[in-house]
């Protein structure tokens, strides 16, 4: 149990909990305790610092929508938020119960009747618009691979590909999501006319947006891993006479895997950044138009509100990211090269 | 003793027999052309090795003796003159020249044996996979990894690494095996343990070989001719030692040989001057 706790922790890139375990496992408390001040306490006192630092001079500044929140208020909000999520989830609860019913009693009367089904139409909370936001990097994400990975290897393995994408990845890698949107926008609103679609427009928008600016890490790392595979792996290879095919999936491909895993590690975090922009303005209901309906509502609230969603989305870029080095660490030959 | 059956039913049916020239270069040259105009590492280089023959190469770093094993094993174009391997003219690197690289160049994220398996498929498709299996479970256990073949190859120390090298390059059945300082990398203890082996396997096999080294005694211990590079550009065969010495040999009747200290000293001469 300890064993597997640690390692977890160690593959997940964090470290800072193994000494707790050695700890509450009853391990030498003097060392154990000496390695949590030092991996837990000085960051823990820098958070202190930092929250106090942001009380202090929040509420010297006055917005139009009163003072700066401070880390209170904030905290005040994120359990709102949670308890109007639990409000909500109730009232739905409630209001499927008394359809329910409605119905029973309904078919009681008259066997024959037909009973609708109306779904709950309240909006979202803040947990829904979360998920939201999940589903929404995901689709981007996986939307980016399928696209750079193919074309990372084919850079890779070939000059004349790479010569061929090198000034379409130079010029296209820093445009900024707000520049993609409108144009994925308008495709999107011609191309996909159905509106009965699995999809909701805005989710493809957002989506689309997403993979547009975050598929370029994984194809550089891609193609780079590729292109740089170790030479005496290649000339064994060659006096082995592999196939291409051979050589590419036995060889190129696993030798690569480290570099692919951190092309995709990067992929997701600009993902995962530019989401909240682009749900913004494609009003795609995740985190994104959180901020925004919240902004543009300018209640007192509002700021607390917001930096909740700040705090969300760092936490939650975190553990995204927690999760792609411990697959980065499960596929490597080289488990000691994978930085956390 | 089924494993070795199965090693001489694939043993590639050369024509040539014992004293014949297996390998046959002649007046090869190699050159890099750079900004300042061609730079010429190797000219006019006879040479010629018999079949079952052990050859090493001695010379200083950078005479090119690298780049004339890697022209044998066919990575490395032919500047002009050519290469007969059983009287065929080299073009490409191919499974009947088996080399083991400087650096193991194993693939970490296989185990020993998919790391020789991976020759021996290519070289013996038409066997089934037991057998394929078998045959590198033989020369793994040769290379003294019988307990290891299921390793990943990164779970394995330096000179174990190199002895699957070995394992790799016998396990193929090539006409001529070529060895580019094999041994260079190890420390001095390993180095002789892998020397044993080597020549163990080597005895058994009796397979053509070329090795390139910088140690002196390494070339005599091993091989029945020391070719003496000069030193670069325009590196060719500057001397030939033979070594008559009985095999199978041991370290020990090496080394208290009357003539070992001779041989020697004719070597680090000619590397001296």
């Amino acid at each position: 149990m300890k064993t597997i706790a640690i390692k977890v922790l160690t593959f997940t890139g964090m470290r800072w909990g193994v000494p707790f375990i050695k700890l509450f496992s009853g391990e030498e408390a003097k060392t154990q305790l000496k390695e949590i001040g030092q991996t837990v306490g000085i960051p823990l006192a820098a958070i202190v610092t930092f929250l106090f630092l942001w009380s202090v001079t929040a509420s010297q500044i006055e917005t139009s929508l009163g003072a700066v929140p401070g880390p209170i208020q904030v905290a005040e909000q994120a359990k709102s938020l949670w308890i109007e999520h639990v409000e909500e989830r109730a009232k739905a609860d409630a209001f499927y119960e008394r359809q329910e019913i409605r119905n029973a009693a309904k078919l009681a009367k008259n066997p024959a009747a037909t009973v609708k089904i109306i779904d709950y139409t309240g909006k979202p909370t803040y947990w829904d618009q979360i998920i939201t936001s999940l589903k929404t990097v995901f689709m981007g994400f996986v939307i980016a691979s399928l696209i750079a990975l193919p074309i990372g290897v084919l850079c890779g393995l070939s000059k004349n590909a790479m010569q061929a994408m090198s000034p379409i990845i130079q010029v296209f890698k820093p445009v900024s999501p707000l520049a993609w949107l409108p144009i994925v926008t308008m495709i999107v609103s011609a191309v996909y006319v159905t509106n009965d679609g699995f999809f909701e427009k805005s989710f493809i928008i957002s989506a689309i947006t997403v993979s547009l600016c975050s598929l370029w890490a994984t194809l550089i790392n891609t193609s780079l891993g590729v292109s740089s595979v170790n030479k005496d792996y290649i000339n064994v290879a060659r006096v082995l006479q592999l196939s291409p095919m051979k050589k590419t999936f036995k060889i190129v491909l696993p030798a690569t895997l480290p570099l692919i895993f951190t092309g995709l590690r990067i992929s997701l975090g600009v993902g995962w950044m530019v989401l909240i922009a682009a749900e913004m303005l494609a009003q795609n209901p995740g985190l994104g138009k959180f901020v925004w309906d919240e902004f543009q509502n300018g209640s007192s609230n509002s700021l607390a509100r917001i930096m909740v969603a700040v705090f969300t989305v760092g936490i939650i870029g975190f553990f995204l990211d927690r999760i792609m080095v411990a697959l980065q660490k499960a596929v490597s030959f080289d488990k000691g090269a994978v930085v956390a | 003793m089924e494993n070795i059956a199965i090693n001489e039913e694939i043993s590639i049916n050369s024509e040539s027999k014992p004293g014949e020239v297996m390998l046959d270069i002649q007046s090869l040259k190699k050159v890099y052309p750079t900004p300042k105009g061609d730079y010429v590492v190797l000219e006019n280089l006879d040479l010629q090795v018999k079949k079952e023959e052990f050859i090493s190469i001695i010379g200083h770093s950078g005479c090119g003796k690298s780049t004339l094993l890697t022209m044998i094993a066919g990575l490395n174009p032919i500047s002009g003159g050519q290469i007969l391997l059983d009287e065929k003219p080299i073009t490409s690197p191919g499974p009947d020249r088996g080399v083991v690289f400087q650096s193991p160049s194993l693939f970490p994220w296989m185990t020993a044996l998919e790391n020789v398996l991976l020759g021996v498929e290519q070289v013996f498709p038409q066997g089934t996979k037991e057998q394929r299996i078998d045959i590198c479970k033989y020369y793994l256990d040769k290379v003294g990894l019988g307990d290891s073949f299921h390793k990943k190859a990164s779970d394995l120390s330096q000179g174990m690494q190199q002895r699957v090298g070995i394992a790799r390059a016998f396990a193929l059945k090539p006409k001529i095996l070529l060895l580019d300082e094999p041994f260079g990398m190890l420390d001095s203890l390993t180095r002789a343990e892998l020397q044993d082996v080597l020549l163990e396997v080597w005895n058994q096999e009796n397979i053509t070989a070329i090795m390139i080294t910088h140690d002196v005694d390494e070339s005599i211990f091993l091989a029945d001719r020391v070719i003496m590079m000069t030193s670069g550009p325009y590196a060719k065969v500057g001397d030939i030692l033979s070594i008559p010495l009985e095999r199978p040999r041991d370290r020990r009747s090496v080394l208290e040989h009357p003539d070992y200290y001779s041989y020697r000293e004719y070597l680090i001469n000619f590397l001296e001057h």
